[in-house]
């Protein structure tokens, strides 16, 4: 038996989708060139991001210094680039935390619907929602000390419920749906289920909650690390940067605009993404856009 | 109420329609879905989607709608006509009471006071059958019923006595006694009011009882019009006698020789008793549990189509789903080739049974190609079948679908060819019986009539079994060699198909048959009439 050759149109509409979406575009390159910024600072910064050179402190931009200097005269586009691993880093391990352990728990809540097991995972859940993720940080620092480490923990567990309770609400309702019915009748049990129909239905869901997250992430970490729970000096960190900088506001404002816009370029470029990435992800919206 | 005639030209929706409606006439509107017949009711109340655009002229008395504005609509709407929508469930809003709602129509339009609008109000509710002593205004759209809710809505669109009644699919939600009533009821509110009925329906039979003219619809053109009895008669349009041979289809079927009483049931069901635990349970009060299932027995043998009727609530699918165990029972026995079934029993007994659900848009993945979910069943099978790419083409196939379509997604197709690869999903594991939950009742007439045909064929040839599960009498009668009747969890009749519907024993069982639109004694009854009249 020959195969038919696979569907001519999948993988160039597919394409088309990409290149077709704008804001994914956008997103892609605005967050790609921060992706790209913090990883080119492994192995190449303009100047070290950590030589204090005082006499060249508050410079204003200019072909040496790129961004400026900051008050202790260092480069602040060598920090900003290392800032950029940072605050990734951080934000991409959190969310990755909440989506690993909280999508599962959401979907095996979904499964036992109404069961002890149910209530237990949601309203366990429900008591880690009720702190604030900032209050949780300042438990968690207040134990372990500050560091970027404990600022992953603290952001992670955050994002724990967000997932769980989006998962299970949006779970919820696909189980409704017949082709459940038919999945059971082809003898699949409730895991198996879960995988295979639950989750691809749910995913467009979680894509968009996930580049949520991740730029929520970013601004938990820029928090923390502004009122001094993140990641410790000299690890630059845009939230320091910023804390550091707002009493200079008057006389070099650049020094604190520059971590100001990267952050909120960073969250723009994501969330553009996220909306981009439900639109190509979703096969019934694929046919519509020429 | 004049004449009210219909252009639309230009858009590419509905192409130079002209209808005509008198006072105290009834015009029935017929076509398939996506014929533009429901377009052609927004049209009039001009509450067209964005971005539409209506050409030609439709007139009210003489004046002309198509050129009033959105705020002379506004008068007009509910005032002058009144319309009533398919889905009582969602036409009323559930957080205000009935009387609210009705006398909100009164409220809009005339300069009563609040006192006086609930006295209209409730006037239009006895008027449509909704006692004052059993239904007060204050009750909520909840405590209703489906047929309840549509005379709810329908006093909305009569509370004002308007000219003209637009009922776009009035009953298709509704069991079919439920929509006798309703049918009756609008029957009598127009010949009272003396206004002039829009009736929307894809269903012949609803039409040839109640319409004094019909309009039959298809692509956005009217193919014929005139008197009810000439259409029916004469059919001059190719598509008019489609739609009717479609309507009374009887799928040829090469009887397998009567099966022996002998051979042992595929499917055999004793006693079965489903009970759902009540709801609503308080530490204090404690309501009655449901027996959804009472008591039911039957058996299935192999080659045997055996049909099971019953208008909803009566725990039709409760029982399929019981039998395919899907849910545990409380009391009686499932036996599936001799052997226990329950929630827990082996894949390959599952295997022999499979299932065609109603909802052509809701029973598929829409994010797997069709070869995967037709291949979804041989997860019963110890392993994979080697040659199970070519059985999903072989499957598809037998359904009249093309090997391309493995590739393709859910989304990329009609309804009809849903519910054939969901059939290709039912065969692919060759089982011996097939439980179809309302398999063609989300379908149009000329589409149920090919996959009948296509479940005909496929049990003449492969022998298989069908429970077919039905609320449609006449699609039941046409496809099965038993029937079984369904009443508040008990099975009140069974017996063979001609049998039960010739010379029905139970009550209940005459009641249902009585209150079915037929196509045949409609028109005959309407040949009666008018022969009287000369």
């Amino acid at each position: 038996m020959s195969m038919p050759a696979p569907h001519p149109t999948k993988a160039r509409s597919l394409r088309r989708a990409v290149l077709g979406s704008r804001s994914l575009m956008l997103g892609s390159l605005i967050t790609g060139v921060f992706v790209a910024m913090a990883l080119i600072s492994f192995v190449w910064t303009p100047h070290s991001y950590a030589s204090l050179d005082i006499p060249n402190k508050l410079k204003g931009f200019s072909s040496d210094h790129w961004l400026g200097t900051d008050m202790f005269g260092r480069d602040v586009m060598s920090m900003i680039m290392v800032g950029a691993r940072t605050s990734l880093a951080v934000a991409l391990i959190a969310v990755g935390v909440g989506v690993l352990a909280g999508v599962p728990l959401g979907l095996f809540a979904a499964a036992r619907r109404g069961s002890l097991a149910d209530e237990i995972v949601m309203r366990a859940n429900d008591l880690v929602f009720a702190f604030p993720a900032l209050l949780i940080a300042i438990l968690i620092t207040a134990v372990f000390g500050p560091g970027a480490v404990n600022a992953i923990i603290a952001i992670g567990i955050f994002n724990i419920p967000v997932f769980a309770r989006l998962s299970r609400g949006a779970a919820l309702s696909i189980w409704q749906r017949e082709f459940i019915l038919a999945a059971r009748v082809s003898g699949k049990g409730k895991a198996r289920i879960s995988v295979e129909h639950i989750l691809p239905n749910i995913l467009n869901t979680l894509i968009v909650q996930t580049t949520i997250q991740f730029s929520l992430g970013i601004l938990a970490e820029a928090a923390l690390a502004y009122v001094g729970l993140g990641a410790q000096p000299p690890t630059p960190s845009w939230g320091k940067m910023l804390a550091d900088s707002q009493t200079l506001i008057a006389l070099a404002p650049h020094v604190a605009i520059v971590p100001g816009l990267a952050i909120v370029l960073t969250v723009l470029g994501l969330n553009l993404m996220g909306d981009g990435l439900r639109d190509v992800f979703d096969p019934r919206l694929q046919r519509g856009r020429r | 109420m004049e004449k009210l005639t219909l252009d639309i030209g230009g858009t590419p929706i509905l192409h130079e329609i002209d209808l005509s409606v008198s006072p105290g006439e009834i015009l029935g509107v017929i076509g398939e879905s996506g014929s533009g017949k429901s377009m052609t009711a927004l049209s009039i109340m001009r509450l067209l989607p964005e971005g539409a655009r209506l050409g030609g002229a439709i007139r009210l008395m003489g004046n002309d709608l198509a050129a009033c504005g959105e705020r002379q609509m506004c008068g007009i709407r509910g005032r002058e006509i009144g319309m009533v929508f398919q889905e009582p469930m969602t036409a009323l809003n559930p957080v205000k009471t009935i009387g609210d709602q009705v006398a909100e129509t009164v409220l809009v339009h005339t300069r009563t006071g609040r006192r006086e609008a609930m006295e209209i109000a409730r006037r239009t509710l006895e008027r449509v059958g909704l006692p004052a002593d059993r239904f007060p205004l204050s009750r909520y759209p909840h405590e209703l019923s489906g047929g309840q809710r549509q005379r709810v809505v329908i006093a909305m669109a009569i509370a004002l006595r308007p000219k003209l009644l637009i009922a776009d699919e009035p009953t298709t939600a509704l069991d079919v006694t439920t929509q006798a009533q309703i049918l009756k009821l609008l029957q009598g509110l127009v010949r009272e009011d003396g206004m002039g009925m829009i009736l929307i329906t894809h269903d012949l039979a609803v039409v040839a009882g109640l319409a004094d003219r019909i309009a039959i619809m298809r692509q956005g053109e009217i193919v014929e019009s005139g008197p009810t009895l000439d259409v029916f008669e004469t059919m001059r349009h190719p598509y008019t006698r489609s739609l009717f041979a479609a309507s009374v289809h009887q799928p040829l079927r090469h009887r397998p020789p009567e099966p022996e009483r002998q051979m042992d049931p595929i499917l055999d069901v004793r006693d079965a008793v489903r009970i759902y635990p009540p709801r609503g349970r308080t530490l204090w009060h404690r309501p009655p549990a449901v027996r959804a299932v009472d008591g039911v027995s039957l058996a299935i043998r192999p080659g045997e189509n055996v049909g099971l009727v019953g208008e909803s609530g009566c725990g039709k699918s409760t029982l399929s789903r019981a039998i395919l165990a899907l849910e545990e029972l409380q009391g009686g026995e499932i036996r599936l080739f001799g052997k226990t079934a329950g929630p827990h029993m082996p894949n390959a007994l599952r295997a022999g049974i499979q299932v065609v659900f109603q909802d052509p848009f809701g029973s598929f993945n829409p994010r797997w190609t069709v070869a995967r979910l037709v291949a979804e069943p041989f997860h019963l099978m110890q392993r994979k079948p080697v040659d199970a790419a070519a059985r999903v083409i072989e499957a598809l196939e037998e359904v009249g679908l093309k090997a391309e379509d493995a590739h393709k997604y859910i989304h990329e197709f009609s309804g009809g060819q849903r519910q054939r690869i969901a059939i290709a999903r039912a065969l692919i594991t060759r089982p011996e019986l097939i439980v179809l939950d309302e398999a063609v009742s989300a379908l149009d007439v000329s589409i149920r009539a090919q996959i009948l045909d296509l479940l005909a064929d496929l049990s003449d040839r492969l022998g298989i079994s069908y429970l077919f599960i039905s609320h449609d009498l006449s699609v039941v009668r046409s496809i099965t060699d038993r029937v079984m009747v369904m009443k508040a969890g008990k099975i009140v009749e069974t017996g063979p198909t001609d049998d039960v519907f010739n010379n029905p024993q139970h009550p209940y069982t005459r009641e249902l048959i009585a209150a079915t639109p037929m196509l045949s004694t409609a028109l005959s009854a309407r040949r009666e009439r008018s022969s009287d009249n000369d």
